[in-house]
């Protein structure tokens, strides 16, 4: 059956916490934060919050159930969203349906997480059971030794040298230069990529995201109502999502984008000249290199010719990661996965400040999320277009 | 090429030990079926008995076809090395002081890619051999073997921690008069030991076989008496901080069953074989489990002797096989005390001995050798549960698939 759009349905009200390396805040506090900034830019009040969508991983012993109660909230709908670095636009989706069908007006999405000392050890240390069963006694390297047996394969699949991922890394520095929320502030060269220290061969230091708190949030609603309240907003083109694609693949060099990327595009009625700005989820170089592939931006293999070929700053001919990404930002726990998705937002909607690409209405946005043995599981991705009001 | 060891030198005692840490002990319990396979030194995974599917990491249904019928069967440890890293920071207190550790992913022939620990001969697109190992939390993991491995294959760090390789260790046998002494002694020596302590009941009595013994080089006799426990106390204070692995040949064995039996037989056989070993343990464990990081040779083992009696008895030496299954049961709580400082317990269970006590029995018989081929081939290998001998492999086996039908058959049913 061919899938309905989106038509009439909305997103607007971006909101990005600034991120703090530590905090001794909850999540419950980085939530309010976002949540609060969210509705004041829609002029709604706390009590008149309709709908609600959560993503976070350090809410224990908490669940976005006791988030109502402590947040003083009574939303008619209520989600959780758990896929990690996919949360944001499954957020979306959801969300958007759920507006559609008249379930709920307004759907507050947002995600938020703490990062306390040692709190990403002891994250790690309940991640998934396959992860404590299977992964986290062979070394406790965490994600970064998952994703270097993934960035190891790859590079011998297809060649690709650390130079091609070191490009994704220093343009985003570049983006993140005119951000100043991001928490990485000094500029990056290739020279220091390549000469940055080992974390789990091959992944170096610049090729680590950092652990930090911060929470990130955005409204979905109907057009008439966003029109109503004066936002700028996006409509959505089309989405896909998908759980533990190509199980049989020994490694992962594709991602989920691979079984559903036609339809999107279908969906969208575009093609991948038509995106002016692209947000990948990048926990690692080779996640973005993967998804320039599995997006369809280039042929499978070739993303290090394609990163060589192309400017990914601000300025250049395929901005990618504008606000400087996870990279330069920080990983801000759930709200990695809200991070690409808030600044497309701002993208679209011309509200990007010092990040913003000139005439961008059209952008991409992919998540990905949960190492949960040996590879990310969920992956999702989303076309939004800035709407000409 | 691994390089080989360096022979320890003599500990500084103004130093502080490093105190034990351990990898992380927590597993689901699906997962444990990975100890229990690695602790009697076997490769297996789980097999779906509908589809036949091959499945890791461990789950509660197939992920083919959904079954909860999962059964744990020797697998075919082949696999092929997908991808490798070198872990150079880890937030793990255990794995951080040991970095860089070297792990990878591998496909193994029977289907599942497995991510494990790789032995440093080990490289992408090896073909190399996996095993399960248990680690210092005692948790079965996966490791990757070169498939023919240089001559100090077994010096790579990581294999060391997963193993309690006598060799540049201090092993104290507790009873000299036991017929194992000897050959013991001289396979551990033989397996690189530096030092064995064997310890002499009534010592003021001459007997036969001491001159053998006491002619080894690197070999000290002194003074022990499992039944006394000041005895145990005084060798422990002199000795119990250079003994790194403990192996207690000391057992007392008379012929009788229940009725008829000798009461003060029992109790002389519950005195050496089941608090003979409270005592050993109680002074010695300690210092032990405090020294099992102590670098190259560092506390190790504690090796209990038991006979497959210990299982299910043999009626005819009833109340020895009552203190076999105390020793047993202390065993268990013994491994669950010293599990917290990666302190390994390995029982070796043998059926009747070549001996005087089981003369009149036909074959098949262990004799002295095998049972110290056995006990330092399970130090090597890193073992929890060895059987010696035919007779003690079949009682584990029968007893593991069906412990009230082995019962049965002990008692001559079912011919």
């Amino acid at each position: 059956m061919k899938r309905q759009t989106y038509d009439g349905v909305v997103l607007a009200a971006p909101v990005s916490v600034p991120y703090v390396r530590y905090s001794m805040e909850t999540a419950h506090w980085w939530i309010a934060r976002a949540l609060r900034d969210t509705l004041n830019t829609a002029g709604i009040a706390p009590q008149d919050l309709d709908g609600l969508s959560i993503s976070s991983f350090s809410l224990f012993p908490d669940t976005p159930v006791g988030l109502t109660q402590h947040l003083g909230l009574s939303p008619r709908w209520l989600d959780t969203v758990p896929t990690g670095g996919a949360s944001g636009v499954i957020a979306l989706r959801r969300a958007a349906r759920a507006v559609q069908a008249g379930d709920v007006d307004v759907v507050a999405c947002v995600a938020g997480d703490t990062n306390r000392i040692d709190s990403f050890r002891t994250l790690l240390s309940g991640f998934s059971r396959f992860s404590m069963d299977a992964t986290f006694p062979y070394g406790f390297g965490g994600p970064n030794a998952s994703f270097a047996l993934l960035m190891d394969a790859y590079m011998e699949e297809y060649g690709t040298s650390r130079e091609d991922f070191g490009r994704i890394a220093v343009a985003q520095r570049a983006n993140a230069l005119h951000n100043p929320d991001a928490l990485m502030k000094t500029p990056l060269t290739l020279d220091q990529y390549m000469d940055a220290r080992m974390i789990s061969d091959p992944i170096a230091l610049f090729d680590c995201v950092m652990p930090c708190a911060g929470s990130e949030a955005f409204l979905v609603m109907r057009e008439d109502d966003a029109l109503r309240r004066g936002l700028p907003f996006a409509r959505i083109s089309g989405t896909i999502e998908r759980h533990n694609a190509f199980a049989d693949d020994p490694i992962q060099l594709c991602g989920g984008w691979g079984v559903d990327i036609d339809e999107l595009y279908q969906m969208a009625d575009a093609s991948p000249e038509d995106i002016d700005v692209l947000q990948t989820y990048d926990d690692y170089p080779v996640i973005s290199m993967m998804q320039f592939e599995d997006l369809g931006f280039c042929a499978k293999g070739e993303g290090g010719a394609f990163v060589r070929s192309r400017d990914l700053t601000i300025s250049g001919d395929f901005p990618h990661n504008t606000s400087g990404g996870q990279l330069s930002v920080g990983q801000a726990g759930a709200a990695g996965g809200y991070l690409g998705l808030v600044e497309a937002l701002r993208q679209v909607t011309d509200q990007a400040g010092g990040t913003q690409v000139p005439h961008a209405r059209c952008a991409m946005v992919s998540g990905f999320g949960m190492i949960n043995y040996d590879r990310g599981v969920c992956s999702a991705a989303a076309i939004i277009q800035g709407a000409c009001t | 090429m691994t390089k080989p060891l360096p022979t320890p030198v003599k500990k500084n005692p103004q130093k502080r030990s490093t105190v034990p840490t351990l990898p992380p002990v927590a597993r689901s319990r699906a997962a444990l079926g990975l100890a229990v396979a690695a602790a009697r030194g076997a490769f297996a995974l789980q097999h779906c008995e509908d589809c036949g599917a091959v499945q890791y990491p461990p789950r509660d249904a197939c992920c083919k076809c959904l079954s909860v019928a999962l059964d744990w069967r020797e697998t075919d440890p082949t696999a092929k090395v997908l991808a490798q890293t070198t872990i150079r920071v880890s937030p793990d207190p255990y794995f951080r002081e040991r970095l860089p550790w070297r792990m990878g992913s591998v496909k193994l022939a029977a289907g599942p890619v497995v991510v494990c620990h790789l032995h440093s001969e080990v490289v992408r697109g090896d073909t190399a051999e996996i095993v399960l190992k248990l680690d210092k939390a005692g948790q079965g993991v996966m490791v990757a073997l070169p498939q023919k491995g240089s001559e100090h294959m077994q010096d790579d760090p990581m294999l060391r921690a997963m193993s309690c390789d006598p060799r540049h260790r201090r092993v104290l046998i507790t009873d000299a008069r036991s017929p194992l002494a000897l050959p013991l002694a001289k396979a551990l020596l033989g397996a690189g030991a530096t030092t064995i302590f064997i310890g002499e009941p009534e010592d003021w009595r001459n007997w036969e076989g001491r001159a053998a013994l006491a002619a080894l080089e690197n070999v000290d006799l002194l003074p022990l008496d499992v039944t006394d426990t000041s005895s145990v106390t005084r060798l422990a204070a002199e000795i119990g901080g250079k003994v790194d692995i403990l192996i207690n040949t000391a057992s007392f064995l008379r012929p009788g069953g229940v009725l008829g039996g000798d009461t003060v037989f029992a109790r002389d056989s519950m005195e050496t074989n089941v608090l003979g070993l409270m005592r050993l343990a109680q002074a010695f464990g300690p210092a032990m489990a405090g020294r099992t990081a102590d670098g190259v040779n560092s506390a190790a083992a504690w090796v209990n002797l038991l006979s497959s009696q210990a299982l299910a008895p043999d009626t005819s030496f009833g109340t020895f096989g009552a203190t076999q299954a105390a020793a047993r049961s202390l065993s268990q709580t013994l491994r669950a005390e010293f599990s917290k400082a990666g302190l390994r317990v390995m029982n070796v269970y043998s059926g009747p001995a070549d001996d005087e006590w089981h003369q009149p029995l036909p074959p098949p018989k262990v004799s002295p050798s095998s049972v110290a081929r056995a006990i330092v081939k399970g130090l090597i290998d890193g073992l929890e549960e060895v059987a010696c001998g035919d007779i003690a492999r079949e009682a584990l086996e029968r007893w593991s698939a069906d412990p009230a039908l082995f019962e049965r058959e002990l008692r001559g049913g079912g011919s």
